[in-house]
């Protein structure tokens, strides 16, 4: 019997890149600190001594030419791999996300692809403050021209990073940075290449009572209240991550839905114009007669990201939020 | 000690420009306050390192060791009402221009008693009553800023200026660019320092420049610019303070390089890669607090003894504020959603 492997998510990301880079010369990546420092969160360590300095960039502080460049060199030919830190930096590079890598094939009448991958970490939970710790995967999902994805697990991150750098449209690739090193997480992940495609969900845990979609860390969060709902009020929840936010796998979360009747919807960030709200509408709008209940989503407070722990933790979703927003849907049927 | 120093003039050669030693012309009363700040500054600096071991401190926090005599040789040039943006790295700006210890630490320990309440922490410490516009997350993000508020300086409060403050590696950002051709375009009366430490965090500037100084980027602009040794203050004071003169005439902004070095790791975690422990010894042998208590002790301002007694002062009022800041309550829950709007 062979063993399975097992590494983190942080693993799991480096050795789709460092794989991809050896598959395909054009693969390239480029960011602050990816060389000798090995980025912020040391997912490319060790990457510039396999690569060099020609393939894993240093660059200086300049998100925005950052972002264009990589969208340039990607309609040329080559396909960029790029890091930004944090992904409260990509409002620097906006113009470059949302007007140009992400319109270019469109306004070109199909004409041009921009085969390049934002890899960036989110998330809050480090006492980072209010701007290195948002959740912003609203903001570029809005975006038609872009794909976008939020890995929950090591074997998605790599699969699913695959499939970005394969892809040929602009992807942009949210980590989270609670879920890089914590061993708590490690899973399963094949040596050999593999890819998940972009677009297609998962379901994380299966259950009869309720559907919750929940995305990056919040699953983690949602498993393990799940857990604790099953064993203290015989509640079982059926887990979905949709994986990708664009395209979204509607249809796995319409189908769970039809078998138990009701929605929560979980995320880190803010819920007003959030992606949660995106779910609930298409759910609302697609299969308004399979809910027995209203739809509840638990969302970050409506506020940026604090500081002191104390006030962290009440903004962004907590296990005893969830389980309570989770249980006020069975008081209300 | 003070490059280019002339016994007969009060002129001194500073990078290719005349600049007035205004220094000399100091009281002893505000050189010997000059130390104080240095000292407050290192051993905030140290004792933030001590909670971040115990892991007292939630988030992460840059500490400004070793360009000390950056941050206070130029705020001792402005006046009160001027204003200041700062940086991630921005204890000891903040420290320089006034800001209370035992506030800045209870912020640091994410109590209610802190600058921003627990909502900043150590990257948004902020004191708008001393003029400090802030601490930022952002790198260069308080390059415009700080050229708004010039701008504001400009329309209404016509003799303040401002000083901001910003990196080797927030030079590079785009939006450097733009706010200093607004500055130039307009005359706005602000100093814009650039703190060259040798890195944006592991990025070495020899690396992510291709000119020689920082301060050549003035010639895209058309404005003053020099670069200078950012750890010897008096060099630092004299040459900011003739500026602030320039810029309250209408003269227009001006770019001012200051040489200088980060002794520790850009953050909570970094095991130093990309430099060398003989670089970073050679550095602090260059030690602006010791240079400066020297050259206060040459001229006879202070003593040795006296030095002590200033840095024995300030290491008590440290264990106050340290007091203060582990003593105070942390926020309330319930005031997560307060001060989003006015
Ligand atoms: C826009 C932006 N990009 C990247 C970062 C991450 N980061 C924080 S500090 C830093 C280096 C800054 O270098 P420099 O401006 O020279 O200041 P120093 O840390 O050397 O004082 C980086 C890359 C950030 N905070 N903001
Ligand atoms: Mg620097």
């Amino acid at each position: 019997m062979q063993n399975k492997r097992e590494i983190t998510y942080l693993e799991a990301i480096r050795e789709a890149m460092q794989q991809m880079m050896r598959k395909n010369p054009d693969v390239f990546l480029i960011g602050e600190d990816v060389a000798e420092y090995g980025g912020a969160f040391g997912v490319s360590v060790g990457m510039l001594e396999e690569f060099g300095k020609d393939r894993v960039i240093n660059s200086p502080i300049s998100e925005d030419a950052l972002v264009g460049v990589a969208a340039g060199s990607a309609v040329t030919g080559m396909r960029p791999i790029v890091e930004i830190m944090f992904s409260d930096f990509i409002t620097i590079a906006m113009d470059e996300i949302a007007n140009q890598a992400a319109k270019i094939r469109y306004m070109f009448g199909g004409k041009a692809t921009v085969p390049m991958v934002l890899r960036t970490a989110g998330g809050g939970g480090t006492g980072a403050a209010g701007q290195h710790s948002q959740s912003l995967e609203a903001l570029v999902a809005h975006i038609p021209g872009l794909k976008v994805v939020m890995p929950s697990s090591p074997y998605d991150a790599k699969g699913l990073l695959v499939s970005a750098i394969e892809d040929d449209n602009p992807v942009i690739f949210i980590e989270h940075k609670l879920l890089y090193k914590n061993k708590k997480y490690i899973g399963h992940v094949p040596e050999e290449v593999y890819s998940i495609p972009l677009g297609q969900g998962d379901i994380k845990r299966d259950g009869k009572d309720i559907t919750v979609v929940a995305t990056s860390f919040m699953v983690k969060k949602a498993l393990e209240t799940a857990e604790a709902l099953n064993q203290e009020q015989g509640i079982s929840c059926e887990i979905i991550d949709p994986r990708t936010i664009r395209p979204l796998d509607i249809d796995l979360i319409l189908e769970s839905v039809e078998k138990t009747g009701r929605l929560a919807c979980i995320e880190e960030a803010c819920g007003f114009g959030g992606f949660m709200g995106e779910v609930a509408a298409q759910v609302a709008e697609k299969g308004f007669d399979f809910l027995d209940a209203p739809i509840k989503r638990i969302s970050g407070k409506d506020c940026p990201v604090p500081y002191s722990l104390v006030l962290e933790n009440e903004m962004i979703p907590s296990h005893e939020r969830i389980k309570e927003g989770i249980l006020s849907i069975f008081k209300n049927a | 000690m003070i490059k280019g120093k002339n016994e007969n003039t009060d002129y001194l050669d500073i990078d290719n420009h005349k600049i007035r030693d205004a220094f000399k012309e100091l009281p002893d009363s505000i050189k010997i306050e000059m130390l104080k700040k240095m000292y407050q500054i290192r051993h905030f600096e140290t004792q933030t390192e001590q909670f971040i071991i115990k892991g007292q401190i939630h988030g992460t926090c840059h500490l400004y060791v070793g360009e000390e005599a950056t941050a206070v040789g130029a705020v001792y040039a402005l006046n009160k009402d001027d204003y200041i943006t700062s940086t991630h790295r921005g204890h000891g700006h903040c420290i320089a221009k006034g800001a209370d210890l035992k506030i800045m630490m209870a912020e640091l320990l994410g109590k209610a008693t802190g600058y921003c309440k627990g909502k900043g922490g150590s990257m948004h410490i902020a004191d708008i009553t001393t003029g400090n516009l802030g601490a930022n997350g952002i790198v260069g993000g308080s390059i415009d800023i700080a050229t708004g508020a010039a701008l504001t300086c400009k329309m209404k409060y016509k003799d303040r200026i401002v000083a901001c403050f910003f990196g080797d590696g927030a030079a590079n950002r785009g939006n450097f660019h733009g706010a200093l051709n607004l500055a130039s375009i307009w005359d706005l009366p602000i100093i814009y320092i650039c703190e060259n430490n040798q890195y944006g965090m592991s990025m070495p500037v020899k690396e992510s420049f291709n000119i020689a100084k920082i301060s050549d980027r003035k010639l895209s602009y058309n404005m003053e610019g020099l670069t200078i040794d950012g750890n010897n203050i008096i060099e630092v004071y004299n040459t900011v303070r003739h500026f602030t003169d320039y810029c309250r005439n209408g003269a227009g902004p001006v770019l001012i390089e200051c040489l200088t070095y980060r002794w520790k790791g850009h953050s909570k975690s970094d095991a130093q890669v990309y430099r060398t422990k003989e670089e970073v010894k050679a550095w602090i042998e260059k030690d602006p607090i010791i240079r400066y208590k020297k050259a206060l002790i040459e001229e006879g301002i202070i003593t040795e003894k006296q030095d002590a007694e200033i840095e024995a002062g300030v290491k008590e009022e440290m264990e106050q504020s340290n007091k203060f800041a582990e003593d105070s309550p942390f926020p309330d829950p319930s005031q997560v959603q307060e001060d989003v709007y006015a």
